[in-house]
Parts: C-alpha cells; sequence; structure tokens
C-alpha cells in the first residue's frame, strides 16, 4: 500500500467517523437513528472467582466439534472444561484456546450459549471484549435463529456481531447470513481501527435489531446498517418477529480464517468483560 | 558543542515545542529543578533518519563492517519510495577485491537521540532482483553495540515494500546513536555469490498501534541445560523478542542490555548486565530473565538451568623436556607447532567446539563428535620421524557404554596424492575410556607404522562415529 492511498483511507475514515458521532450525539431534531430508548434485560458480567465456570442460568456449552468442524472445516474441539472457558476473578470471561491433542483433534476451546436460557427478539444485543490474536484464530460474537433445528441453517438466520481473522487484529466483521445470502455470500461490512488492536484494548460491539433493520457498532461507532433492501431478496429476510441466542466463542482454523502456522502463538484467549441484552 | 549541531538539523517544529516545555518546566518548577531533570532534556526525540536526505546525523555517520566492501553506499538521486531520492546500496560479489559483502551502521555524529516515543524503526526498500538481506536493524554502534537489535533475513522484492523492526524496550533508548544498521551478502552458492543493488527510503521512528503483544524470550524460547565448572562463564543466547505486527509474528534479535537477568541461587551462579553467567560454586541453579520495569515488566520465555560440578579436573601436566625431544601440537607446557585450527567443520562433520579456555588453561572441548580433526596443513613441515611415541589425554563427558570408541588417526603429507599415508589406532585398546576422568595415552609411534616415515603430518582425526559425543583432550604432543 502506498502511503498516500493510506493517508485518504483515514481521511473517509475520520470523515466516518465524524458523521457517527454526530449521528449518536445529536440526540435531538437532527438525529438520523431514533431513540430506541433501550432498557437494560439482562447482562452478565462475569464476576465471580477464578476458574469459575460462567453462570448456568445465561450460559450452556456447544461440545465436539459438530458435522465436519461445525461447517467450516474448523480444527478445535469444544468442551465445558476451565481450561477452556471459566471466569478470571476479576470480572472477566474467558475463551481459550490450547493446542493440545483432545479426542482426535489438535487443539481445543469453547462454543457457550444463551439457547433455551436466554432468548429474545429484538433489543440491543452489546459485548465489551478483547480478541485473541494470530493466524488461524477465528473469535466470533453471534446470534443464532432459536427455530435452527427445525427449519435448518441458513434459514433459521445467523446475525454476526463481531467476528475477526487473528491475522487481521485491526478489522472485524458484522455480517447476516440468512436464505440466499449465506457463507461466501453474506451481507456483511468490514470495520477497521486505525489507532488500536482488537486484540489489545477492550472494544464494545452491538446490534440494535428491530423490525427490518440490523444496526451495526464498535465502540458506539455505526458502521453498517441493514434492512431488507440491503438482500438480493428483500423477501427472504428472516430476521423479523422470532427469538434469537446469543454464542461467544473462539474458533482455530477452518474456511473463514486458514489454519494456524507454527508461528501462531497459543494458548490464545477472548477475554469479556460483560454481555448487555437491551429491550 | 556537539549537540547544538545536531539540533541544527532537526524539524524546526520539534525544537520550538521542547524550548516551549523547557520554559513551562522553568516557570512552574523553577526553584524544585533537580539536576538529574536536565540530560534528559536535552536528547531530542527526532524520528527521521533518511526521508530522501540524512536527517541530524551529522557528517561523518557510515561506518562500514571490517571486511565489508566499503563503497558500496550512496544517495540515489534518481530512485526513491514516491520521491526523488533513496539510499543506494551495491552488494558486491564475494570475490570483490575491496570486501565480499555489503554492511555498516549510520551512526549519529552528534548527540544520541532519545527514541523512548517509539516502538518501531521502519523503512521502505525494493532490491534489484528478489533477494535476502541477512540483517536490518538499529542500536549498534561500535561504541558497545549496548542497544543492538535486528531482524534476520529480510525478504527484499523488486517492488517498494515496508518493513516494521519493533523496538525491544524503548524505554531503554534514551541517547541512542546507532540509528541504522544493515549486512547483506549476495546471491549465490557460498564463495561464489554474486551481487545485486538495493534501495532504502523513509527510514525513521514510529509509534505504531500494529506492533503489539511482545514476548520476550531466551534461550530462543526453551529451558536450556549447561554443565561447567567453577570459575566458568557461559553467554546466554537466544535472545529475541517476538512482536504481533499487524497480526503476523516477526521475531526481533535483542542484546542482552534489553533484558534484566536474575538467578535464583547467587551463590551458585550469577549473572550479569552483559547476559554472562559466571559459576561460582558447586551446585544448581536456574537463570530466568524479563523486560521492563514496575507494571511493564514483562516475564522472558525459557531459561538457563546450570550445574557446576565443582572445580575444573585439569589434565595431569606433561613432565619438563628438551625441546628436541618433542613436537607438540596442543599444549600449555612445550612450544607448539602453528595449527590452523581444532575443528574444520567438514562437511558431514556433526562436531562442535574447538579450542577453549578455562581459567586461563587451554582445552580442546568437542561436542556432538562423529569426526574432527586438528587441522595443522599449514603449518611447516610437523616431522615426528625422531619421536617414540605419541602422546594425549582423553576426558570423555558422558557414560562410556561397551561398544562406545575413539579411533585416533594420523595423515602425513595430506593432499590426496601417493605420497599422502594414514594409520589409527583405536585408544581404548591401550586403556578404557572413563567417564568424568582424565586417561593419558601414550601410544608408541610403531603402532602407526602404516604411515610411514612420519615427516609431515597434517591432520589428526578423533572419530566416534556418535558412540561418544561430547570430549575433552588436553596434550597432544610427540615425544621421546
Amino acid at each position: 500500500m502506498n502511503s498516500i492511498k493510506a493517508y485518504k483511507k483515514i481521511i473517509i475514515a475520520s470523515a466516518a467517523v465524524v458523521l457517527t458521532s454526530t449521528v449518536m450525539t445529536g440526540c435531538d431534531d437532527s438525529n438520523e437513528l431514533p431513540d430506541r430508548d433501550y432498557t437494560l434485560v439482562w447482562e452478565d458480567t462475569f464476576d465471580g472467582s477464578t476458574g469459575d465456570a460462567p453462570n448456568p442460568a445465561n450460559w450452556t456449552y456447544d461440545i465436539g466439534t459438530g458435522v465436519d468442524g461445525w461447517g467450516n472445516l474448523e480444527l478445535q474441539y469444544y468442551t465445558d472444561r476451565t481450561e477452556n472457558v471459566s471466569l478470571d476473578g476479576t470480572g472477566n470471561l474467558l475463551i481459550t484456546a490450547l493446542a493440545e491433542p483432545f479426542e482426535g483433534s489438535n487443539y481445543t476451546s469453547a462454543r457457550i450459549k444463551t439457547q433455551g436460557l436466554r432468548e429474545q427478539t429484538y433489543g440491543r444485543f452489546e459485548a465489551r471484549l478483547k480478541t485473541p490474536f494470530g493466524q488461524g484464530l477465528w473469535p466470533a460474537f453471534w446470534m443464532l435463529g432459536t427455530d435452527f433445528e427445525e427449519v435448518g441453517w441458513p434459514q433459521t438466520g445467523e446475525i454476526d456481531i463481531m467476528e475477526l481473522r487473528g491475522q487481521q487484529p485491526r478489522v472485524i466483521s458484522g455480517s447476516i447470513h440468512g436464505p440466499g445470502y449465506s457463507a461466501a455470500e453474506a451481507i456483511t461490512s468490514d470495520f477497521e481501527i486505525l489507532d488500536s488492536r482488537f486484540d489489545t484494548e477492550f472494544h464494545v460491539f452491538a446490534v440494535e435489531w428491530g423490525p427490518d433493520f440490523i444496526d451495526y457498532f464498535v465502540d458506539g461507532r455505526l458502521y453498517q446498517q441493514l434492512t431488507p433492501e440491503s438482500l438480493p431478496d428483500p423477501e427472504s429476510w428472516v430476521f423479523n418477529n422470532k427469538d434469537f441466542f446469543i454464542i461467544l466463542n473462539v474458533a482455530v482454523g477452518g474456511n473463514y480464517v486458514g489454519n494456524p502456522t507454527d508461528n501462531t502463538r497459543f494458548p490464545q484467549t477472548m477475554t469479556i468483560d460483560y454481555v448487555r441484552v437491551y429491550q | 558543542m556537539s549537540y547544538l549541531k545536531a539540533f541544527k538539523n532537526t524539524n524546526m517544529k520539534k525544537i520550538d515545542f521542547r524550548a516551549l516545555y523547557v520554559l513551562v518546566v522553568l516557570l512552574s518548577f523553577g526553584c524544585t529543578r533537580t539536576e538529574e531533570d536536565l540530560p534528559e532534556a536535552l536528547f531530542p526525540a527526532t524520528s527521521d533518519v533518511f526521508i530522501d536526505n540524512f536527517i541530524g546525523l551529522g557528517s561523518d555517520f557510515y561506518f562500514p563492517y571490517l571486511g565489508a566492501k566499503p563503497d558500496v553506499f550512496s544517495v540515489d538521486r534518481s530512485e526513491g519510495f514516491e520521491s526523488e531520492a533513496s539510499i543506494r546500496i551495491d552488494v558486491p560479489n564475494a570475490d570483490d577485491p575491496g570486501g565480499g559483502f555489503a554492511g555498516a551502521i549510520f551512526r549519529i555524529d552528534g548527540i544520541g537521540r532519545n527514541l523512548s516515543d517509539y516502538n518501531a524503526l521502519t523503512f521502505y526498500a525494493r532490491a534489484s532482483q528478489a533477494a535476502t538481506i541477512g540483517e536490518v536493524g538499529f542500536g549498534q554502534d561500535f561504541e558497545g553495540d549496548i542497544h543492538r537489535a535486528f531482524l534476520s533475513n529480510l525478504d527484499f522484492t523488486t517492488n517498494w515494500k515496508k518493513f516494521i523492526i519493533p523496538i525491544p524496550d524503548p524505554e531503554k533508548l534514551l541517547q541512542e546513536k546507532g540509528v541504522f544498521q544493515f549486512a547483506a551478502g549476495g546471491i549465490g552458492a557460498e564463495g561464489q555469490e554474486v551481487g545485486y543493488t538495493f534501495w532504502l527510503d523513509e527510514i525513521k521512528f514510529e509509534n505504531l498501534p500494529e506492533v503489539a503483544q511482545p514476548l520476550p524470550q531466551i534461550s530462543g524460547g526453551n529451558n536450556a541445560t549447561e554443565s561447567a565448572f567453577n570459575g566458568i562463564t557461559i553467554p546466554i543466547t537466544g535472545l529475541n523478542v517476538i512482536y504481533n505486527v499487524d497480526g503476523t509474528d516477526v521475531s526481533v534479535n535483542a542484546a542482552p542490555a534489553y533484558f534484566n537477568f536474575s538467578t535464583s541461587d547467587e551463590s551458585v551462579a550469577s549473572v550479569g548486565e552483559n547476559g554472562v553467567i559466571t559459576l561460582n560454586s558447586t551446585g544448581s541453579a536456574t537463570i530466568t530473565a524479563s523486560i521492563g520495569e514496575g507494571a511493564n515488566e514483562m516475564s522472558a520465555l525459557g531459561s538457563v538451568a546450570v550445574t557446576s560440578t565443582g572445580e575444573f579436573d585439569f589434565a595431569p601436566t606433561p613432565p619438563a623436556r628438551d625441546a628436541d625431544d618433542v613436537v607438540a601440537i596442543f599444549s600449555d607446557v612445550y612450544n607448539k607447532v602453528n595449527v590452523a585450527n581444532y575443528n574444520g567443520f567438514f562437511q558431514f562433520a556433526t562436531t562442535q567446539g574447538g579450542a577453549i579456555d578455562i581459567l586461563g588453561d587451554d582445552i580442546i572441548s568437542y561436542t556432538d563428535l562423529n569426526f574432527v580433526s586438528i587441522n595443522i596443513f599449514d603449518a611447516a613441515t610437523v616431522d615426528v620421524t625422531d619421536m617414540t611415541h605419541m602422546h594425549l589425554d582423553v576426558y570423555v563427558r558422558e557414560t562410556v557404554d561397551p561398544s562406545d570408541f575413539i579411533r585416533l588417526e594420523l595423515i602425513n603429507n595430506d593432499g590426496g596424492g601417493s605420497t599422502q599415508s594414514a594409520a589409527s589406532v583405536q585408544l581404548q585398546t591401550y586403556s578404557p575410556l572413563l567417564e568424568g576422568r582424565w586417561v593419558s595415552y601414550d601410544i608408541p609411534m610403531t603402532d602407526f607404522a602404516s604411515i610411514g616415515t612420519p615427516d609431515d603430518i597434517d591432520l589428526i582425526f578423533f572419530v566416534s562415529d556418535g558412540t561418544i559425543s561430547s570430549i575433552y583432550i588436553d596434550n597432544v604432543y610427540f615425544y621421546r
């Protein structure tokens, strides 16, 4: 990349930021986003003792390797062991990917979810977290429709609030998957941070979701607005009038991110300060 | 006054700013200012080294390495990264009479810089053909190289590309003069490398958010073990800091001064700021390290577990002999012939080591032995025709199994022609090799009968085929 191009990019990004802050802090007639007047429904601030499992009233687990590495040829075996998922005793949840042979896999990690425990239609869903880093690490904060077992994927709908490729620690993606727009054809936008990295500091990732819209935020900056008009076929919007549940996981390898190399450092940890859900 | 000169060349804005800062300090702390406040303010935080021209380096800043071709450096006014000027380095052919490689430091001719606000040295580079550059770094000043840090094997391409060299611990660089360093050889088979050209531009220190996740290492991140004797010094090797630069790990070789070293038992082993361990008494201790101070201190991966087995057990001192009665190859007592080396690192040889100094006494130490030779082919003819015996002392540093052997082989009149001759004996047939003890061998020259007349000994081989890998040898001589 030459420096002139990079400079242009920065200017554009700064312009976007200024615009966003205007939008976000306006709070009056000029505000283009309606004040959605959200109130907190539930939160998990991950308080507890070092090594504790996350609160079972909020979180359950996916275990194992799924089908074909959870559909993406991922390399990790998900467990509910505290080596892979536990509180750090200072108010954070740690999801840790380890390079270790386990049940035929070479890596272990964890994938926790609110399925059957905390399901909701519409609202603001946010998490403050710090990602892992390095080639082949794939942390995610995302949601699936509660009807996925009946209707299957991608018909159920998937809202990816934050995904990151470990080899690009300054870029996250926000996406939706549904019928006709899944996997490589998902509707997605990247958000690149220029003055920091997502693995060195905490950042807040959120969506505001309502009838016919999903808005994406990083640290309060709106960077993507999706509506049925964003889709190849507006009729295939599958995000109205149904419950979704939250998933937090760290995958290792697979189609999306590529596999780790000898230079990828392990263990790798996603540190989650809180998850908050508003209505 | 040298620092004024350096100031002249620095960015005007920075000077203004600094002057203002000094003024503010004076105003607010006028009477409480301490002397320690003063020196730091003298060192400019200038970031730029070369941006189409040298910035603040003074006039005498280019110092080539010993053995490097000195005149490889110029400023090219027809090439540059988005500009009209760059540094041009013409890497010579290996057989260039002026020097077989390109390498130099850029040292500020004036006062050093305070680089503690930056976290990386960055530059753009391209080469006339794709080439791997041996080293690029900073902190080398030929005045101790205290803060040397560098990347190895950088791949330059024919297109301009940005390189980032993270600074292991910027807090250490408070008055740094060594702002750039490079070393590069030609391309091709060893000894026949062909030269090429590369260009450098936009050399500067930066504070980049993409440089993160430092992981310091000693012993390359491994838990190394070393066993030696009281008084022996052992340098810690494998010092580096791995940084993740925008998603990719980069390993920076870092001088010992970037690290804090500590020992688990000072009475057994101490460790200096230079990263050299000294064994003080019998026992074991573990050396560990960290980088940074206070809240920023970070433990280094890796350690060195050292054991001192006690006083070094020296080989018996040979008796006094008339000069005519001895031809010495390796000895602290007799006059020695001129030996080329104690390890030629021949192809297929795994053997490491050679002559070492233990508390002022020379001995030969070999590890990973399969075969090795003492090479005396450069010397005047080593004629032992009149000698009756060959002597040597051997100390094995490992368990000796029944099938282990050391074969001693002499080559006379080396050169492969019809006049070359050889003879060998098996040491253990004279006296068993012993673990942890010196064994003296006095071998009659008649046992080397197949050599014919030993009038030009050129090589003395020790061959174990790996059955014994770690030995000391001392007092190698022929006598009568």
